[in-house]
């Protein structure tokens, strides 16, 4: 309770120095409205915010299934196959590398103004993370759970052997890996979406913004990108209480 | 069947299988840990490699649990390869924590997609006293009650020959003693080889010692304590034994 009155109280006091600096400076509304502006701006508006936010919210939801289906199968194929390793080991950091930002044009060239160009820009932010921590949980797992597990499969084949103790041992120890990287990957998820939408779209928070600053509709930007924040918060509030309560076994704790 | 030839009536005297180790070399890199060992493991009795920390007992182990390679020769007393006939406990638990105290000690068969025997677990579970922990997962048990799972896990293999690497050497000392007791009992005609840097615990559970020094490693000796066990540790013989062993652990230390 006193952790959501902090928040409260934190939040009242940065709109009071922003609506403050507003009022006392006399700075022009299409250069910076303040909070009660915005805020009436998004009453107002708020069918049209919801509008785009349904498509950018699509987009990053998609983005993140995707992106985290190609993570985690692009960890376990590096980690199993020693072809896969030599290829798909430079090639993750490559993929990392090349700025997504970058690509943005040409995904939207290739793949057209509509939802996938989006997608696509999420998913390559996104794979980036999943696979590393993925990849680095697999790699991880403690040696003597996989003494162990190896001596009682000692008369399983090598192919089964190796399944066993990638479906049974590693896989369900690398997952709290996987949790930090889908953590990183939902907080960057939004990232992809609103640059694929900058560059090139006719719907989305991103388009909102950016035609709205192309109108000097500064309140309407405003108003977006709080809609745009407070989802991207509660999106990640809602991965991080489902990985807690996947992941049960696993300790959590802050400093004293 | 016929016995194979080498291996003492002592190596065979008793059920499950004796080993005969002969000419084991193990190096990592430029470093040898071991070169050129022999050693004969009795069947059916328990076997103490005792020596002091780093000295490669460990690695002794590994290689005859087949998780490592190397030259020199690991021959069963009935001639059948050892893969697949061997019980391993380790120094840690090696508890699967996001599985139940029962799924940890069923997880042979889980690795091995057999169907997994749940009333024989549960009846494991309870031969080492943790038949209400069943459900519980290992992070909500103390050290001693997972160890405790953990040999519960090893015994459910029902393996002939059973590895222990320093099992009891993370617990206070008595949940040591406590847990030295389960274990000579359940493990009572099986082979066993158990590698300790306690000299009181070979003292305690083994029938032979087998004391390991230098660098690369030799076996120094190897002691036939008499009685059963689990030995105890106040009498003049156990005394006489200590003494015995760390003469032997002192011989080229």
């Amino acid at each position: 309770m006193t952790r959501l009155l902090t928040g409260i109280v934190t939040a009242f006091v940065l709109l009071g120095l922003w609506q403050g600096y507003v009022w006392l400076s006399g700075i022009e509304p299409f250069l910076l409205p303040g909070p009660i502006a915005v805020a009436e701006t998004l009453v107002a508006r708020h069918e049209l915010i919801l509008k785009h936010l349904g498509t950018t919210a699509l987009e990053i939801v998609l983005g993140l299934l995707i992106g985290t289906l190609l993570g985690v199968s692009a960890a376990i194929l590096i980690h199993a196959i020693p072809a896969a390793r030599r290829i798909g080991l430079p090639l993750l950091v490559v993929s990392q590398a090349i700025p997504v930002f970058a690509l943005a044009p040409l995904l939207v060239l290739w793949l057209g103004y509509g939802l996938w160009s989006k997608v696509a820009m999420a998913v390559l932010i996104i794979f980036f993370p999943v696979a590393t921590a993925f990849l680095d949980g697999l790699r991880r797992t403690e040696p003597g759970m996989l003494d162990l597990a190896s001596i009682m499969t000692a008369t399983l084949s090598p192919f089964r052997r190796t399944v066993a103790l990638m479906v049974h041992v590693r896989i369900p120890a690398a997952l709290p890996a996987l949790a930090s990287g889908l953590r990183v990957a939902t907080g960057v998820a939004p990232i992809g979406a609103v640059v694929g939408e900058w560059v090139g779209s006719s719907a989305g928070l991103g388009y909102l913004m950016l035609h709205a600053n192309g109108r000097m509709q500064i309140d309407l930007l405003f108003a977006a990108l709080f809609v745009l924040a407070l989802f991207s918060v509660l999106l990640w509030l809602s991965v991080d209480a489902l990985l807690r309560k996947a992941l049960p076994w696993q300790p959590d704790s802050f400093a004293r | 069947m016929g016995n194979v030839p080498g291996f003492s009536q002592q190596i065979t005297g008793f059920s499950g299988i004796g080993l005969k180790l002969q000419g084991l070399a193990v190096a990592y890199g430029a470093r040898t840990i071991l070169r050129d060992l022999s050693l004969d493991v009795p069947a059916g009795r328990t076997t103490c490699l005792l020596g002091p920390s780093g000295i490669g007992k460990s690695t002794l182990l590994r290689r005859v649990a087949g998780l490592i390679d190397g030259p020199g020769t690991i021959v069963a007393s009935d001639g059948r390869p050892i893969a697949g006939r061997v019980a391993l406990m380790g120094q840690g638990d090696g508890l699967l924590p996001w599985l139940s105290a029962l799924d940890n000690v069923l997880l042979g068969a889980r690795l091995r997609g057999q169907a997994a025997d749940r009333g024989r677990g549960r009846a494991m579970l309870a031969r080492v006293g943790l038949a209400d922990a069943a459900a519980s997962r290992p992070d909500t048990l103390s050290g001693g009650m997972r160890q405790r799972v953990a040999l519960a896990r090893t015994l459910m293999e029902d393996q002939p020959l059973v590895l222990m690497d320093e099992p009891f050497s993370a617990v206070d000392a008595l949940t040591r003693l406590k847990l030295q007791d389960l274990a000579a009992e359940m493990l009572a005609d099986r082979t066993v080889l158990m590698v300790t840097h306690d000299p009181w615990e070979a003292i305690r559970i083994s029938h032979a010692i087998t004391v390991m020094t230098g660098d690369p490693a030799i076996i120094s000796r190897t002691l036939h304590p008499a009685g059963d066990t689990p030995r105890a540790i106040d009498s003049d013989a156990a005394r006489d034994l200590w003494r015995n062993l760390m003469a032997a652990l002192g011989d080229v230390a």
